[in-house]
């Protein structure tokens, strides 16, 4: 942890105390309690689990990923040991003193409850819904793109949950502020933005799509302006702290979210290009910016780009 | 993603097919390519010859082994690497275990070692005589001592190239042990090894999905088995003694028992 300034750097972003603005992106080395403890090491604030279902599942057949120019296409298909399984990961990151964001998904709205509880009790000190999930219920097709789905996912999590419930928001909708706006009702304390793109790659050779699952979600330097014009558009609609994730990849990436109404940053794919280093440097980073430019805090300049 | 065509293949055994490509760019011992075929599943597989053509040596345990070695000259398959480490050549007088379809990656690193001038030693093992790969191929290889073992003793040493790697390892001077075969042969070569004090690289297998380092489903302790290895120092080695021949996750991110 050397050079991190935590002074500048710690905040309580809904409740969530985070020693740095950084934390690891859902899905990106989250399977396990050792490797997130790495993650922890590398500098973030937080870890964020892989997105855990109330039952296990084994994901789709690979290509699972495939590089594109800017990023990756991804399309694990959930694989997760399930809820329960998890629990033990969960406990054990909380006996070493790692703060932990639970990322969860589910098809009912008992079965989100029933996990919230669970990862609740089990020492969570933050969950984020993940509602890019297929279906919920009698309702086909994405819920994050149902306004009233996530109305009601929100505030039945809100109603069992006593840790801070961050939704996570995907971008694959039409307009992102009705869906924040759903979130804020619904009673969350935090929103993440933003989950992958729909995307899709073809092999010219093959004459086929790559992935297995034909459709994928791209993440990495390819989606930062998209992402970060979701987080500026949301910050401008609700009052809740944001999380801005997508293409992440150094300090001014994360000052940009910032800026543009972001309290932390996720950051995933670029670990594919910098390692776990990232983590640091981009703390680091952001510290000397705030330095440099008078800043006493992340705080000082979050949304900072908004003045008129 | 780079297609290639087959060139041609070779029957090695009765379960161990070799399918030769040409080279896709330089690549070092022990480093492995995602091998996509369409439709049916991307995995991981080491070369088992360096160069061009370059080779990968497969055994039949699954869907896409099953049509890798029903794969015929002029098919095409996707290939995505170099991935991973590799193997380094350290030490004068390095010992080589390898077991089963293990001893395909380790063949292009004796030959880089004797192409450099180090003299290595060469157990291979397998089940039986009919089971061993690259034996021709390796016992052509001047400057190298080739041994032999075989789980029922139709050739050479008579029991499991684990056993007869630990009676080698406490007679013979080596400084380096280089391990890649069935995980349980692996840990206990492994645990010989660190015992007598011998430094050890030893290639990991776990569950493979992106390979680029990001989903973790290959975890292992704090280490990732497609980016930060597979192949693991006797320092890296020590921190995954919990796991390494002991459990792995599934496919799920389930933790199970590691049983061969």
């Amino acid at each position: 942890m050397g050079g991190l300034t935590s002074t500048s750097l710690a905040m309580d972003l809904a409740g969530l105390k985070l020693r740095s603005p950084t934390l690891n992106s859902s899905g990106v080395l989250g399977m396990s309690a050792p490797l997130l403890r790495r993650v922890y090491d590398s500098g973030v604030g937080a870890v964020v689990t892989k997105s855990l279902g109330p039952t296990g599942r084994t994901g789709h057949s690979n290509p699972t990923v495939v590089e594109v120019e800017g990023g990756i296409l991804n399309a694990m298909g959930l694989p997760n040991p399930g809820v329960e399984c998890y629990l033990e990961e969960l406990r054990e990151l909380k006996r070493e003193g790692v703060p932990v964001v639970s990322s969860f998904f589910a098809s009912t709205i008992e079965e989100f409850q029933a996990s919230a509880k669970a990862l609740c009790e089990a020492g969570a000190d933050a969950l984020e819904l993940n509602l890019s999930c297929p279906n919920v219920g009698e309702e086909p097709g994405m819920c994050a793109a149902d306004a009233t789905s996530v109305e009601r996912i929100t505030s039945a999590v809100k109603r069992v949950a006593k840790a801070p419930v961050i939704v996570k928001l995907s971008p694959n909708v039409t307009d992102i502020t009705s869906i924040a706006m759903a979130a804020e009702r619904g009673g969350a304390d935090a929103i993440t933005a933003v989950n992958t793109l729909k995307a899709i790659a073809i092999d010219v050779d093959f004459r086929r799509p790559v992935l297995a699952n034909v459709i994928g979600g791209l993440s990495g330097p390819a989606i930062k302006s998209v992402a970060l014009r979701c987080v500026w558009e949301i910050s401008e609609t609700v009052k809740l702290p944001i999380i801005g994730c997508g293409g992440v990849s150094n300090w001014r990436d994360a000052v940009e979210y910032m800026l543009a109404g972001a309290s932390a940053v996720e950051i995933g794919t670029a670990v594919m290009y910098h390692g776990f280093e990232v983590y640091n440097a981009v703390n680091e980073g952001v510290a000397k910016y705030l330095r440099e430019n008078g800043f006493g805090s992340v705080k000082e300049v979050v949304g900072l780009a908004h003045r008129k | 993603m780079k297609a290639v065509k087959v060139e041609h293949v070779v029957q090695e055994t009765p379960d161990i097919t070799t399918i030769y490509f040409p080279s896709v760019g330089e690549a070092h011992p022990g480093q492995y390519f995602m091998v996509w075929l369409p439709g049916v599943d991307e995995i991981p597989m080491s070369l088992s010859t360096i160069g061009d053509p370059s080779s990968i040596s497969v055994r039949v345990v699954g869907d896409a082994t099953r049509v890798l070695s029903k794969l015929r000259q002029g098919d095409k398959i996707g290939l995505r690497g170099p991935l991973g480490n590799g193997y380094t050549i350290e030490g004068k007088h390095p010992f080589l275990v390898g077991g089963g379809t293990g001893i395909a990656s380790l063949t292009p690193l004796a030959e880089e070692m004797v192409a450099k001038g180090v003299k290595p030693t060469f157990l291979i093992g397998a089940r039986s005589r009919d089971q061993l790969l690259f034996k021709e191929r390796l016992s052509k290889l001047h400057g190298l001592g080739l041994i032999i073992s075989t789980d029922d003793g139709s050739e050479g040493f008579h029991g499991y190239a684990s056993n007869y790697a630990g009676n080698i390892m406490t007679k013979s001077g080596f400084d380096k042990v280089y391990i890649c075969g069935p995980e349980l042969m692996a840990a206990k070569i492994w645990a010989d090894a660190d015992r007598l004090g011998i430094s050890v690289q030893a290639s990991l297998e776990r569950l493979c999905k992106c390979a680029v380092g990001l989903c973790g489903s290959c975890a292992i302790g704090p280490y990732r088995v497609c980016r930060d290895g597979p192949v693991f120092d006797s320092a890296k080695l020590r921190e995954v003694v919990s796991d390494f021949g002991k459990r792995r996750l599934d496919p799920s991110g389930r933790m199970i028992r590691v049983d061969h």
